[in-house]
């Protein structure tokens, strides 16, 4: 088995075609870097990841070290390669040593190198970067803050003018650059040349008046323009959206699934005092990969909307008008027995593609229960235009390979919801076939976009429970009108348009009256106790053969799949 | 006996430029002969066997970089030719462009028949006008005459040599950074591994080369090995790794010298005979006292400092050849463009010119050169300003240290070249500095920078 050894560490890489930087990495040694990105091309030019390296003759066996640094991201390991990192001196010293050549520590022991040039590249650096981390929204997870702290010198020898280029908020509507702080690690350059395809950024200048710029009337505007700022280390790049609205270390930040989309990718988000301010990408290549998509990351804004439907309310006199959850439960349950026992038939729930799976699970619990004649049909699900894939060309034609697709189902959960309808019914049932001769029909779940609820050719009967997130037409013709929760505001599983199962957690509390989804099923269903997703979904997992793979107590952080990959 | 000219033999002749003249010296005869009689292998054999080594700075061996292609590729092979002469003070590839546009053409086509190319692309600097347009005219010539294009003579050998202007950049001239140049792009540097010979302009094997390295495949195929090695200086026993600096060289001499002028010499000329002979001594009847032995990048020489273990000899009197200037700490031969600084210079100038130029042409691709040279600069203007501290003289050298590909902290050679003039120039020559420091003085030529406002 090949092994490389990382600070005197062996760590066995298989086939693996590794750089220094992953193999460090294998061994639990983290090598910092700016430049290197695992989905973008390598340059090597940020200079931060350097470390020193050896490699064994095959002929002799004898271990020889390069008398100079390397950077570890453009080097390539193989069977026995030795790398040594600047944190040498932190290694575990009860492994044993490697025979160093005696030429290799001329100039002390191992990692003498690697550690004076990173801190040397840190004073470079930091030679034009301003020292203006108290007004920047970048401190508390800026890469240059933390590495200069762990990596670098105290002081700083620079006495003279730092270069002040001009700031340059005009790059983007969304994004502004603020070129002073940029380190020219060119990563956005790069991913709007290799992932978005776009093109749009590019280096203007030479030497240590290089700048990030456009091209004159070609500002930074695509869907995916909203990565460069995740992947600026420094406080460069800032989006608009989020700039000077928290300091990030008050941030909570939790891990979701986003439901802009069925590609369901995997976001971090970040939240203070329940409110969310921030998306960003969370690596998952089961689910996207490193990126998410604009409309994903601004897509956050609704759950903040103080035109959300805040309480249950009733419909009396003709007008809807506030009711307590006490008095409308117990309504409800009473209204849908009475029609259930009336005409089972011409009784529907309607499950909405953003409901979880364990929301739909105990909907459709209930309804069954009802009667088993009670249809449970499938809400609407949004479609908007094609499947957008990424990079483009000039022309903004898709290239091969894709590397990321914005999918037209605008919604995160459709394949979960029906594999839920197949295993209580057999058979999906569209709304659009279920809109004649209803007496009673309840819509569980609500839609981020108003738009969204499109019910051409429906006809509300005479009992109608509209849950929605925003008041709609439909729910003005409501019976009742239920406040829905949005996916910040639950946990829960979704599963994506290729089978991939995602649970994640609640980031923020719903608003003070708002019970979720799984709390109202719970209620209907006369449940006693805390309703808690992770039970629900241990019970949805024995109980539905398709769901079998929920049955961990702990899901992988990547998800599970069910089906083949089809992306 | 004086040394009579052969790379320089048909300057200033009437007609050197054109065809018809060169064809009347013999042009194109060499080439005519190697595709008749010789086979692509035999002509990269002989130019191995000749001991020719680069004349663009590095001294690299110009028939082993050619055995670097692959076997049997299926091509393309490209060849590209370095004219972006951008080392300040070197005009040797100039002279040839301009006068002798044919000879290096013929070296050019015959490199292309040894590497089987049929694709040449001469990369020539945009500040050089006249040499953009001497060597296209000749070029034109060359189709016109039918020795260019498809099978040229008869023989089944395709050529095309596409003349292309740079637009500018120091940095053009590092082989890597002048295929991005010429594939369109930002002249940043390659990563090496792979080598051009194996992946290079428009991913395909490529070979870089100097203008001056093509004028002597002309006359070492005209004149054989022989002759080649007759001249310049044979390689030193007790080094097994030398190569040897054989062949005629043209050195230029610029600076504070009476007659700046290019001069054709076999390897190995000292640079006090250059100086004081070639070019009538140091100006207006002063002393030398810094010279830079091959271009800035080479670092300087202190004419007065003791040669060790050579009784009366200083580092005025080390050979112009490709182990030379090594002896004295500086980085190679360089270009062997000679600058002399004379007695009456401040080093602070001199070093101010020099870190100016190197922070104005960093590419700015890794973060060492980029903010390194920036930073000299800044320290050696505050220097000359008369502002300096005891420690800068420190600073700089540490950083000079630093920064470059010996180090390992860069991905091209230039910020060696950035480093190597203030390391050495603040080692020979620290009396000076640290007296400039004392003084305070401030320096004739310092303007005050613009104020900017304080980060």
């Amino acid at each position: 088995m090949p092994t490389v050894y990382v600070n005197d560490k062996p760590v066995e890489i298989g086939t693996q075609k590794l750089n220094c930087v992953q193999a460090a990495e294998l061994a639990g040694q983290f090598v910092p870097h700016y430049c290197w990105h695992e989905a973008l091309s390598v340059v090597a030019s940020c200079r931060m990841c350097l470390v020193e390296v050896g490699d064994v003759n095959p002929k002799d066996g004898v271990l020889t070290m390069q008398p100079k640094v390397v950077p570890g991201c453009q080097t390539p390991v193989r069977d026995g390669t030795t790398i040594v990192t600047g944190d040498y001196e932190k290694r575990d010293a009860s492994v044993p040593a490697r025979p160093y050549d005696a030429n290799y520590l001329k100039v002390g022991p191992p990692g003498t190198r690697a550690k004076k040039a990173q801190a040397d590249t840190l004073e470079g650096l930091l030679i034009n970067h301003p020292l203006d981390c108290p007004v920047c929204d970048k401190a508390g997870e800026c890469k240059l803050q933390d590495f200069s702290f762990k990596y670098g010198r105290s002081e700083s020898r620079m006495v003279d003018v730092k270069n002040t280029p001009a700031n340059k908020p005009g790059l983007s509507s969304k994004i502004t650059l603020f070129t002073d702080r940029c380190i020219m690690c060119t990563r956005c350059v790069r991913f709007t040349r290799e992932i978005s395809g776009t093109a749009e950024l590019m280096v203007n200048g030479r030497g240590h008046h290089e700048e990030i710029d456009t091209f004159p009337g070609r500002p930074l505007e695509n869907k995916l323009a909203g990565n460069v700022v995740d992947l600026c280390p420094v406080g460069a790049l800032g989006s608009k959206d989020f700039l000077y609205k928290q300091r990030v270390w008050y941030l909570k930040e939790s891990s979701g699934v986003c439901s802009g989309c069925s590609t369901g990718c995997s976001i971090h988000v970040d939240s203070n005092k329940d409110i969310v301010y921030r998306l960003r990408a969370r690596t998952n290549p089961e689910a996207q990969g490193h990126f998410i998509c604009d409309e994903g990351r601004y897509g956050y804004h609704f759950a903040n909307s103080t035109e959300r439907l805040q309480r249950p309310m009733a419909k009396a006199d003709g007008a809807l008008k506030p009711a307590p959850w006490n008095v409308v439960t117990p309504q409800l349950k009473q209204a849908f027995a009475k029609a259930a026992t009336d005409n089972a038939k011409s009784v529907i729930g309607v499950l909405s593609p953003f409901l979880t799976v364990e929301e739909a699970f105990l909907f459709a619990t209930y309804f069954k229960g009802l009667s088993a004649d009670v249809r449970l049909v499938l809400g609407p699900v949004p479609v908007v235009g094609q499947d957008d894939k990424y990079p483009k060309d000039v022309k903004g034609n898709a290239v091969e390979p894709t590397k990321f697709v914005i999918r037209a189902e605008k919604c995160p959960n459709r394949r979960g919801v029906e594999a839920i309808l197949k295993h209580f019914q057999g058979s999906v049932i569209p709304l659009a076939s279920a809109t004649t001769g209803i007496t009673a029909a309840w819509f569980a779940g609500g839609y981020p976009d108003k738009a969204a609820v499109d019910v051409a050719g429906w006809k509300s009967p005479a009992l109608l429970v509209v849950q929605d997130i925003f008041a709609t037409p439909l729910s003005a013709d409501a019976t009742f009108v239920l406040p829905a929760t949005t996916s910040f505001e639950k946990d829960g599983t979704y599963v994506n348009h290729a089978g991939l199962a995602q649970t994640f957690v609640r980031s923020v509390k719903p608003p003070t009256e708002i019970r979720t989804e799984l709390q109202l099923a719970f209620d209907m269903l006369g449940r006693k106790g805390l309703v808690q997703a992770a039970a629900i979904r241990a019970e949805l997992a024995k109980a539905v053969p398709f769901f079998a793979g929920l049955a961990a107590k702990e899901l992988p952080t990547n998800g599970v799949r069910f089906e083949l990959p089809t992306v | 006996m004086p040394y009579e000219p052969i790379l320089l033999a048909r300057i200033n002749k009437p007609n050197s430029g054109k065809l018809e003249g060169y064809r009347a010296d013999g042009g194109y005869a060499t080439f005519e002969r190697a595709l008749k009689e010789l086979q692509p292998a035999q002509v990269t054999t002989q130019v191995k066997d000749s001991g020719l080594r680069g004349r663009g700075g590095a001294g690299f061996p110009t028939g082993l970089k050619w055995t670097f292609l692959p076997q049997n590729h299926p091509g393309p092979i490209y060849l590209c030719v370095n004219a972006d002469e951008s080392e300040p003070c070197t005009y040797n590839n100039r002279i040839l462009m301009e006068k002798d546009p044919h000879q290096v053409i013929e070296g050019i086509m015959l490199s292309c028949y040894a590497i089987k190319s049929k694709c040449a692309y001469f990369y020539v600097r945009y500040e050089y006008g006249d040499s953009f347009r001497s060597m296209q005219s000749a070029v034109d010539e060359l189709y016109a005459a039918k020795l260019l294009g498809k099978n040229i003579l008869g023989s089944g050998f395709d050529l095309d040599i596409v003349v292309h202007r740079g637009a500018g950049a120091y940095i053009c001239g590092e082989e890597t950074g002048l295929i991005e140049s010429l594939e369109g792009k930002r002249a940043w540097p390659r990563i090496k591994p792979p080598f051009p010979a194996v992946e290079g302009a428009f991913r395909k094997p490529t070979i870089v080369n100097n203008v001056e390295t093509m004028a002597c495949v002309t006359q070492i195929m005209k004149r054989g090995n022989e002759w080649f090695k007759s001249l310049g200086v044979p390689p030193d026993p007790k080094n097994p790794r030398d190569a040897g600096s054989y062949g005629p060289k043209l050195y230029t001499l610029a600076g504070h010298v009476e007659k700046p002028i290019c001069v054709e010499l076999p390897m190995g000329v000292t640079i006090r005979e250059l100086v004081e002979k070639h070019g009538g001594g140091v100006w207006k009847g002063r002393k030398a006292k810094a010279v830079n032995p091959g271009g800035l990048s080479m670092g300087f020489v202190d004419v007065n400092a003791p040669l060790k273990g050579e009784d009366g000899k200083t580092e005025y009197d080390i050979p112009l050849d490709f182990n030379g200037p090594g002896r004295v700490q500086c980085l190679g031969l360089g270009t062997a463009a000679v600058t002399v600084i004379d007695d009456q210079t401040s080093m602070v100038d001199v070093l101010h010119n020099v870190c100016q130029f190197f922070s104005h042409e960093s590419c700015g691709q890794c973060t060492p050169c980029r903010e390194g040279t920036g930073w000299m600069l800044k320290i050696v203007d505050r220097l000359r300003r008369g502002q300096g501290r005891k420690e800068d003289l420190d600073i700089l050298v540490d950083v000079a240290d630093r920064i470059g590909i010996m180090p390992g902290t860069t991905i091209c050679g230039l910020s060696d070249g950035a480093g190597w003039p203030v390391k050495t120039a603040i080692r020979k020559f620290r009396a000076e500095f640290e007296a400039a420091i004392k003084s305070g003085a401030k320096s004739q030529y310092a303007r005050s920078l613009e104020v900017v406002g304080a980060h």
